[in-house]
């Protein structure tokens, strides 16, 4: 089991790297259970989350003159 | 061709010439020089001259211009490699454990749970926020906002920038994990912890 068991500051650091690389197996899994049991990666978890939805759609609007941002539900794109 | 009226339809030249701040705009965030920018923006403007083309609107024509800017940029950034990612003092939190913007207790335990950021639709349907996170990017030090930026903007992939800069994979990440958790700090206290105005 200990293989698999990692802190909440080890975890928060994979959930970063994943956003650049993917994960060994071995540190998705441990990933994986923790979130199960823990309240509060899933919170860190869903920041950066929303950060990449927040670049994506950055990107998307970068038309969008300033003081005329699209809303966020544009269809398709 | 025909000449139009000038005061209806505005000259391939004149909509470059007024395209030149947005493109700016980004050039600066994305290479953090401003010589290199000028000079990106200004290939870019001479890019589009060599093939003049009508756009049906302005929104077209910045999507056209942009998608020369990103080539040209990523063109600044090969040839700039070394002082691209060479870190100044800005950078100079290179010994710092990037994680120390959050605290943990000794254990491993956050001090403190993250905070409930909310809906990213609901965010992303404000322009303020936009803005911060604009500001937040521009903010951070320039090797690290440069590769961000690569990752973010540009939507290179890991493997690309190391190719394109010569970098080790081992720097990149650090650079982006430090990059990605200073701009999650800037976020959270100019955007997420500021009082509710309603």
């Amino acid at each position: 089991m200990i293989p698999f068991k990692r802190s909440c500051k080890e975890v928060a650091a994979l959930i970063v790297a994943r956003e650049d690389r993917s994960l060994p197996l071995a540190d998705r899994l441990a990933v994986r259970l923790h979130m199960g049991i823990c309240s509060a990666c899933p919170k860190f978890e869903r920041q950066l989350q929303l950060m990449r939805h927040a670049m994506q759609q950055w990107r998307k609007d970068e038309n969008a003159e300033p003081g005329q941002h699209s809303s966020g539900n544009t269809q398709g794109g | 061709m025909p000449a139009m009226p000038s005061s209806v339809v505005l000259s391939f030249e004149q909509q470059l010439v007024d395209s030149r701040s947005y493109l700016m705009r980004f050039a600066r965030l994305q290479l953090r020089n401003d010589a290199w920018a000028e000079d990106a923006v200004s290939e870019t403007v001479l890019a589009a001259l060599a093939k003049p083309q009508s756009f049906g609107n302005r929104s077209q024509l910045k999507t056209w211009l942009v998608g020369i800017l990103k080539h040209k940029i990523i063109d600044t950034l090969r040839h700039h490699r070394r002082e691209a990612c060479t870190l100044d003092g800005d950078d100079a939190d290179a010994h710092s454990d990037p994680l120390e913007f959050i605290a943990f207790k000794q254990d491993g335990h956050f001090s403190q749970a993250p905070a409930d950021w909310g809906d990213p639709e609901q965010q992303a349907s404000s322009r303020q926020f936009f803005v911060i996170l604009e500001t937040c990017a521009s903010k951070l030090p320039p090797v690290q906002g440069r590769l961000f930026l690569m990752r973010e903007w540009l939507e290179l992939s890991s493997e690309e920038i190391c190719k394109e800069l010569s970098l080790t994979p081992t720097n990149l990440y650090v650079q982006l994990h430090r990059a990605r958790l200073r701009l999650r700090e800037c976020l959270e206290l100019n955007w997420f912890s500021r009082p509710k105005a309603t």
